[in-house]
């Protein structure tokens, strides 16, 4: 959903080019900075107990998460999140297009699908807590079966709405079923599955945090909470900073391989809009 | 007649498989317990489950929980969308401010507002406004980004005309806009109704504010499963209502707008 300008543009002057790399380096760094200077000063003329200034934070980032506690903590987290993000990636396409191919059994299935969408994944916990155990497999299942929806349901209204003129042309070319699959049905539900693929990640990294702050005696979910019961506040903060940097982290892992996946997607667009 | 008997006929065929999916279902779990796949303990009848379910909506304190719930969700999402609606209008339209908060923006949306949850207890401690404080981040960003690109969308020739029909600023904001961004703003808002729910009831569980996700806790503290399992499914329908009606209200509040834009806005 980013914008594209179609201008075409000729290569700017290097002396140019320069400028404006300078120039927007400064407008990204610009408003954090003004913003973190704000809340330093504002730190120290005014120390609020739950709000201490932005160098004590990074203090206690440094001391808490550089060490053991990045091995202990924060990679099983990790583990599980990937785990979690790549089998329900996996689940949810693979089952999505055996759906969505198959007109009777998506709308046999379509109420249900909706119904199990509906729910919000937190409730699950407890019950998936029952079915498993505290475990690790618990965590994963409990991300599994949240975040699985966006990417499932994405996927069969994708490969469902793959233009019929190119389905017929593909059946009068003598293209083989898998042939149509690799080169028809499944590009063309690309950018639908991409779509969920984003909403799977963030909703895989809430369930992460809350699978741990539930049921867990390690992890990052766990740990913030264990600083906020214990009044340690600026360890606290370094969590919270610590969670915004993986959600950034994913982010930019999201868009690097939606950008490289959809290239030609975006080109169409482009010349669409144009 | 024949295109609308065909429609009907197809509306029935999917009434009747989807009713057969659910009820399915439905057989799939009465049968897991009775044949000893899973021990009735961890996982109840389906009958049970129902029937518990029916007997929570005979009890006063069960919809006092729902009206709890509800009005977190409510209240949480007004302010998120009447604040991106704002700032979104104001930073898409001047360009200068969305190129500098672009960066802010990129890192602050991808937060999980669950990393909130423990600076919310510490300032507001186990009230409302700490599960306001969790619903209105994470649905806020929902509502903004897309209003930011609604704004952004606007035809350049409808732009140029508005421009040397002499409208003002207001007008241009009402009848160009506003209009533009319509759809953008729909497609947020029912995001983050559903976003909404998610984190009225999680905090309740984690935070223990009343309301339905903190009655799961409870029950699942009591061992009382066929409760916890009850509430799941309530909660879900919850949800499915919240969708279905956000649906309805996106299509109604678009319905000039459908002819202009065949293709979809996700």
């Amino acid at each position: 959903m980013t914008l594209y300008t179609s201008t075409v543009r000729v290569a700017p002057q290097r002396s140019q080019a320069w400028k404006r790399t300078r120039e927007s380096i400064l407008y990204a760094l610009g408003l954090p900075f003004v913003l973190l200077v704000l809340w330093g000063v504002w730190a120290t003329v005014a120390p609020a107990r739950f709000f201490p200034a932005p160098q004590v934070i990074l203090e206690a980032f440094i001391d808490t998460w550089v060490g053991p506690a990045f091995v202990t903590d924060v990679l099983p987290s990790l583990g599980r999140l990937a785990l979690g993000i790549l089998l329900s990636i996996a689940v949810g396409t693979v089952v999505g297009t055996l759906i969505g191919l198959n007109r009777w059994l998506r709308e046999l299935l379509e109420p249900l699908l909706e119904f199990f969408r509906a729910i919000p994944p937190p409730v699950l916990i407890p019950i998936v807590m029952l079915l498993m155990g505290i475990t690790d497999a618990m965590k994963v299942a409990v991300i599994v079966f949240g975040a699985l929806w966006p990417v499932l349901l994405n996927t069969i209204e994708g490969v469902r709405s793959t233009d019929s003129v190119m389905t017929e042309t593909a059946r009068s070319f003598a293209l083989t079923r898998g042939e149509r699959l690799r080169y028809l049905v499944l590009p063309s539900a690309t950018p639908r599955i991409m779509a969920g693929v984003r909403q799977t990640m963030s909703v895989a990294l809430i369930l992460m945090v809350i699978s741990e702050m539930f049921a867990s005696s390690s992890g990052l979910g766990y740990r913030i909470v264990y600083f906020q019961r214990n009044y340690q506040i600026a360890e606290m903060w370094s969590g919270i900073l610590l969670l915004g940097l993986i959600g950034v982290l994913l982010a930019t892992i999201f868009s690097i391989v939606e950008k490289r996946l959809l290239r030609w997607y975006h080109g169409i667009k482009e010349v669409e809009r144009a | 007649m024949a295109p609308t008997s065909t429609r009907m006929s197809t509306l029935a065929r999917k009434t009747a498989l989807g009713a057969i999916g659910i009820l399915g279902f439905l057989a799939l779990w009465q049968l897991v317990p009775t044949l000893g796949l899973v021990s009735p303990q961890f996982l109840p009848y389906a009958t049970d489950t129902l029937a518990r379910m029916f007997a929570e909506f005979r009890d006063l304190e069960f919809w006092r929980n729902v009206g709890r719930t509800m009005t977190a969700w409510f209240l949480g999402l007004l302010i998120a969308t009447v604040a991106a609606g704002i700032l979104g209008t104001i930073i898409g339209l001047v360009p200068f401010l969305r190129r500098a908060t672009h960066s802010t923006i990129e890192f602050l949306r991808p937060i999980p507002s669950v990393a909130l949850i423990p600076l919310a207890v510490l300032v507001y401690g186990i009230q409302l406004q700490a599960a306001l404080v969790i619903i209105v981040f994470a649905s806020f960003w929902q509502v903004f980004v897309q209003v930011l690109y609604g704004v952004a969308d606007v035809d350049a020739v409808a732009r140029d005309t508005a421009r040397s029909f002499g409208l003002s600023r207001g007008d241009r904001v009402r009848f160009l806009i506003l209009p533009t961004a319509l759809p953008y703003l729909m497609t947020g808002l029912r995001l983050a109704a559903a976003v909404a729910l998610i984190l009225a009831i999680t905090a309740e569980m984690v935070i223990g504010i009343p309301g339905l996700g903190r009655e799961i806790v409870f029950y699942q503290a009591s061992g009382d499963w066929v409760g916890v399992y009850s509430l799941v499914v309530v909660t879900g329908l919850l949800g499915l209502v919240i969708n279905m009606l956000f649906r309805v209200v996106e299509r109604k509040s678009l319905s000039w707008h459908q002819s202009i834009r065949g293709d979809e806005v996700l």
